[in-house]
């Protein structure tokens, strides 16, 4: 889950890293009240969960209140790749002398957190990173230690910081460490974390975190931007089913998600194009299996739709009473083809043998059919 | 032969009393494996299927048992405390089938672990099986026979596939490893391979792989160096959309990384034959 930048930065103070002075406005006269508040010059900054904000316009600097309220009336009215700009974050506009670049996130292969720090800061790190990775200084966290003082020093000399400012600088870094670790983030980032007259301030903020710990933070939940989810995807996270929307018009429902991938790029293999990618998980029920079905066929570029179902926990029979419900209720007029193996998948194939659907029985067989469905053959 | 898991295994099973636990449990004892205690905090005392006894503490249980092996099968925000508890026993051997761990806990389960010299297998994984011999894990024991080809995978399901369509032409597995889907998990593609390698029982390998991280990279330069036996492989996510997290946590190609074309052309060019669909494993295995 993606936390937007007001968000990120207001968890981060409550960490003792400095920020700008401002607040998030959803109208463009709170903007120019929030501008008459902070005074002098301010920075309008869309609030949308993508990168490039600057360079598609959605980040302007205002001079005076009624500048404020004009471009945030502009930025307001913004898409920004394809999301509308429903909130602004009006912050007091900083005089910048250095740019840094600070982030934590986790090192997967090294299996520890790594904090990421670079002198050429303000610019997009992955662009760093793939021309100048030797600007990029990385410092591995022992997730059972914690940060210790001579690992900020080591990144602050490492960056080549000058001396006067390792101290609040380390403040920042542990503090980083601590929204990181107590929220559960897979991301904590400042970019860029500015040296302005003589202090450091966090002046753009990012955090993602990990779904499978929101258990943990009921808080961090109600903080979700919907309009970054398809509202197909955001229905089956309801039903506990994954389901990922793809442009193709061959609709997919597997168990697993190793081999929904694998049906998905089986169908593409025999020339056709998959409209989604939904796993079902394990051990789903008749109504797990409709509630997916719903949703396949919501997509109206679906002209016809692959079961493929490999039962273990899963069973054959109630997989066949979910697409049997479904069918009754929403009349599907699209192709359809079934694959089930396993667990009960001979009673699965009794319960539909009356049902309008095309059968197969390796994988392979299932795909080629529902690709000839689709084309209209 | 075979790896990790053979009829001497001792089994411990956490969480037996729950609903997965339970069913599994019965699953696992009617293939034959020998299931020495089950593990349910406050039910210890009580019995399992009638010859199971419950143990309120994996330490009470591996110490009245002799217990080599666990295996995992508690809610996931409960599964970190269940590995650590077992790693305390002295359980040399801990398999996680529990999906949803949240990443921060595994790497400190992780690195516990490691000092610890425990072997972690998964989380979020279909576990272990040995044909004919023992089934640690939720692998349908019908859709595999015994045999010489060693598998490893990220996937669950998908390994049904393999095992099943090898079957059918008449192969089997010496020992097939669900190592699961999660970013940060215990036992690797390189861990099994060495296995596979030393293992007189196993004479081919099949390596399935998906989108996301650099294991398949890895475990390709272990190939070209050092691994005898041929390797086939498949790898899932060719028409996956990069940013999007495709079912597993581990799942995702990252700022340009961990895509399936990158995995597949190192697997080549160590010399892996890669099937273009999860059926065709088994005829470039005979």
């Amino acid at each position: 889950m993606k936390l937007h930048e007001y968000q990120s930065k207001t968890i981060f103070s409550k960490y003792g890293i400095p920020i700008p002075k401002g607040r998030v406005a959803a109208t463009a006269v709170e903007a120019k009240h929030i501008a008459e508040e902070l005074g002098g010059r301010v920075v309008i900054k869309s609030q949308v969960l993508v990168g490039g904000r600057g360079k598609a316009g959605g980040i302007k600097l205002a001079k005076d209140p009624n500048e404020a309220e004009q471009l945030a009336t502009q930025i307001l009215g913004m898409e920004i790749k394809g999301l509308p700009v429903r909130k602004v974050l009006v912050d007091e506009a900083a005089s910048i002398d250095q740019e840094i670049y600070l982030g934590i996130t986790n090192d997967r292969a090294a299996k520890k957190p790594v904090i990421m720090a670079s002198a050429a800061g303000g610019v997009d790190i992955e662009e760093v990173a793939a021309t100048n990775p030797e600007k990029i200084i990385k410092v591995h966290i022992d997730p059972l230690l914690g940060i210790r003082d001579y690992q900020t020093r080591d990144i602050a000399s490492g960056i080549d910081l000058p001396r006067e400012y390792w101290k609040s600088f380390g403040e920042i870094v542990k503090g980083l460490w601590q929204a990181y670790s107590d929220n559960d983030a897979t991301l904590a980032e400042i970019n860029p974390l500015v040296i302005s007259k003589d202090k450091m301030v966090a002046l753009d903020g990012k955090m993602l975190i990990d779904d499978n710990a929101m258990f943990r933070h009921p808080n961090l939940n109600e903080m979700r931007d919907l309009d970054v989810e398809a509202p197909s995807e955001i229905e089956a996270r309801k039903y506990g089913l994954t389901f990922i929307k793809l442009d193709g018009d061959i609709g997919c429902m597997v168990n697993g998600a190793g081999l929904a991938m694998a049906t998905m790029d089986i169908i593409k293999l025999f020339g056709g194009e998959p409209a989604n990618f939904l796993d079902i998980g394990g051990g789903a029920g008749a109504d797990k299996v409709a509630a997916a079905m719903r949703i396949i066929l919501s997509d109206p570029n679906v002209k016809a739709i692959l079961f493929n179902v490999f039962g273990g926990i899963t069973r054959g029979d109630e997989v066949a009473k979910g697409i049997l419900a479904a069918m009754k209720e929403v009349k599907p007029t699209v192709p359809m083809v079934i694959r089930l193996v396993g667990t009960n998948a001979e009673e699965g194939r009794r319960l539909l043998a009356d049902a309008d659907m095309i059968t197969a029985e390796t994988l392979a067989d299932a795909a080629k059919k529902a690709v000839a469905a689709a084309q209209g053959a | 032969m075979s790896v990790l898991v053979d009829k001497n295994t001792r089994l411990i099973v956490q969480g037996i009393t729950g609903t997965e636990g339970l069913f599994h449990t019965q699953q696992m004892l009617a293939y034959g494996t020998n299931i020495v205690a089950g593990v349910t905090p406050g039910k210890g005392g009580e019995w399992v299927e009638g010859k199971v006894p419950v143990f309120d503490s994996v330490k009470k249980a591996a110490e009245t048992t002799e217990a080599n092996a666990s295996i995992i099968f508690v809610p996931a925000r409960f599964a970190p405390d269940a590995m650590f508890e077992a790693a305390d026993a002295g359980i040399p051997l801990i398999i996680c089938i529990t999906e949803g761990v949240a990443v921060q806990d595994m790497m400190r389960v992780r690195n516990y672990l490691d000092q610890k010299g425990v072997r972690l297998i998964g989380p979020n994984c279909p576990g272990l099986l040995t044909p004919g011999e023992a089934k640690v894990g939720i692998i349908p024991g019908d859709i595999a026979i015994p045999g010489n080809v060693g598998v490893v995978s990220r996937s669950g399901t998908l390994t049904y596939e393999v095992l099943y369509a090898m079957k059918n032409i008449g192969l089997g597995a010496s020992t097939c490893v669900g190592i699961g889907g999660d970013p940060v998990n215990g036992t690797n593609f390189i861990d099994c391979l060495e296995m596979f390698n030393d293992d007189p029982k196993t004479e081919k390998v099949v390596l399935i792989g998906e989108i996301g991280g650099n294991d398949e990279e890895k475990a390709a330069e272990y190939i070209a160096n050092k691994m005898t036996k041929p390797v086939v492989s498949f790898i899932a996510g060719q028409s996956a959309p990069p940013g999007k997290r495709m079912g597993h946590a581990g799942a995702i190609i990252e700022g340009g990384a961990g895509t399936a074309e990158d995995k597949i052309n190192a697997l080549k060019s160590a010399g892996v034959r890669v099937a273009r669909h999860p059926e065709e494993i088994a005829e470039l295995l005979k």
